[in-house]
């Protein structure tokens, strides 16, 4: 029962929100390019769906990419890192560095390199890159998160440094190595989103473009239809890895 | 006879100081011997040396150093957690080299021997803490080993359960008689596992005493209840009293 509640408890939130809404803006006759009613949005959404589902897969799909490329280059190198103290020093501040540098600030540098002709490869990069660092660091966390006693006695019978990697640290690591996927794949999104935007052309349809093409034109209902969509995609994926999350963490500790 | 293990003269120092010593220990094949002390006395960094884990500063130690000769169950039982409880057995095995087959073979055998039936497919999260130090227990044992080296195997369990395991240390002891060497610092669990205890300093740790207790083992029932207990217990008690006040 108090389950059900609290399943129940933000939808009826925000259907509480919403009626607010919907009531403010026929109360004040506030104009709709301001800001329009839920029920306009809805009309706007089923009225462009085709294109606003085929933009949503197109930027979902940009991010699953650029997700699995980032999963595979920082896997790599938060393993290769592991092994060798002198390479963790050397690598990690660099990692910063790409972390803390703002995904805007390097797109138009980016959209240079990849050629103007190819926005889709520039937003995957993007997406990549901002995907890159809670996968390297997750990975490298967990990597080195054994616990010292199993350590110990891993030393104590002799274990090779291929037994103690493939035994003891990656299986250590699974659960920092999935927190780090999940925490990934919701910023690919934001960065492919972000890529997108200032990619700026029609070239990469996106659900961005949506959104920039109805802003020119002023159509905030279309605008915001594309957001909703956007933001229900986001929380679908996380949703999913969450769940999947779950599933395998339950399989690894048995519980 | 040829002690099985020996720290000569060791001295262990950390950056922050001295830890150990000079400290010697020189065991027996087959004797049970009980380290008590203060905290930070240096207990553990004796077992760590007679494990090879570490290397002293100085002096000298001398070990059975033949893969899985010596075995350690540490203060908490130090199970891989994605592991079932038969693989965490068969670990130290399949580190060796040995076939799956027969490592599982011999884990199942170390698994019956500590009286745990029917968890082998567990993971460690699903059984009780005593349970969980059996199962570490079943893991050093598996290897047959000539010295097995205890941690304050027993310090986060309840009573019932430690008096349970002690009992059974013994009965396990009765089989393959390795030389134990038992970490504690609890007096009287010390006077009931031990064949010798050695009481040691505040750290930097030195031996202040050594007391044989003068029963067989494994303990006659109502043991804990015999005058040679309590007074063992109490003589311990007094010089662990006094080495605290020193030093």
């Amino acid at each position: 029962m108090t389950r059900l509640r609290s399943i129940l408890a933000p939808w009826v939130l925000a259907a509480i929100l919403l009626a607010i809404w919907e009531a403010a803006c026929r109360a004040f006759a506030v104009p709709s390019y301001l800001l329009p009613p839920p029920s306009e949005i809805v009309v706007a959404a089923v009225q462009n769906l085709p294109l606003l589902a085929s933009s949503a897969w197109n930027t979902l799909w940009v991010a699953i990419i650029a997700w699995i490329c980032a999963s595979l280059v920082a896997s790599a190198i938060a393993l290769g890192v592991s092994l060798n103290t002198l390479a963790e020093d050397a690598v990690r501040p660099l990692a910063v560095v790409l972390q803390v540098t703002p995904i805007v600030a390097i797109a138009p540098l980016v959209n240079i390199w990849v050629g103007l002709e190819n926005p889709e490869r520039g937003v995957i990069l993007l997406a990549a890159v901002v995907a890159f660092f809670p996968i390297f660091s997750g990975a490298l966390t967990g990597l080195k998160a054994a616990d010292p006693d199993l350590e110990r006695l891993f030393d104590l019978y002799g274990a090779t440094r291929l037994q103690r990697l493939l035994r003891l640290r990656l299986p250590s690591a699974v659960p920092y190595i999935l927190e780090g996927h999940k925490v990934a794949a919701g910023l690919a999104i934001v960065g492919a989103v972000v890529a997108e935007f200032v990619a700026g052309s029609g070239g990469a349809q996106g659900l961005a473009w949506r959104i920039l093409e109805a802003s020119r034109r002023l159509q905030t209902a279309r605008m915001l239809a594309a957001l909703f969509v956007l933001a229900a995609m986001a929380l679908a994926l996380y949703a999913l890895l969450q769940g999947a999350e779950r599933i395998i963490l339950r399989r690894w500790r048995g519980r | 006879m040829t002690p099985i293990a020996e720290l000569a003269g060791v001295e262990v120092d950390y950056p922050r100081g001295r830890a150990l010593g000079p400290f010697d220990l020189a065991l027996a094949p087959g004797e049970i011997v009980a380290l008590v002390g203060p905290s930070g006395c240096g207990k553990s960094t004796a077992l760590r040396l007679l494990a090879g884990l570490e290397a002293p500063t100085r002096g000298t130690v001398r070990r059975a150093s033949g893969r899985g000769e010596t075995s350690v169950v540490f203060q908490a039982p130090t199970l891989m957690p994605w592991a079932t409880a038969i693989d965490n057995v068969a670990l130290p095995l399949e580190l060796a080299g040995e076939a799956k087959a027969s490592a599982r073979q011999k884990a199942a055998d170390a698994l019956a021997r500590v009286k745990l039936n029917g968890i082998d497919l567990a993971k460690p999260t699903q059984l009780s803490g005593g349970m969980a130090m059996r199962v570490s227990l079943a893991r050093a044992l598996v290897t047959n080993p000539r010295l097995l080296l205890l941690d304050e195997p027993f310090a986060a369990l309840d009573e019932i359960t430690r008096r349970h395991l002690a009992e059974d240390v013994h009965a396990l002891w009765t089989q393959s008689r390795p030389a134990i060497v038992f970490v504690t610092h609890n007096v009287e669990e010390a006077v009931f596992m031990a064949d010798r205890v050695v009481v040691m300093t505040r750290g930097p740790g030195r031996t202040a005493a050594e007391t044989a207790i003068d029963s067989p083992l494994p303990r006659p029932t109502g043991f804990r209840t015999t005058p040679g207990f309590r007074n063992a217990a109490e003589t311990i008690s007094r010089t662990l009293d006094a080495a605290m006040a020193a030093a």
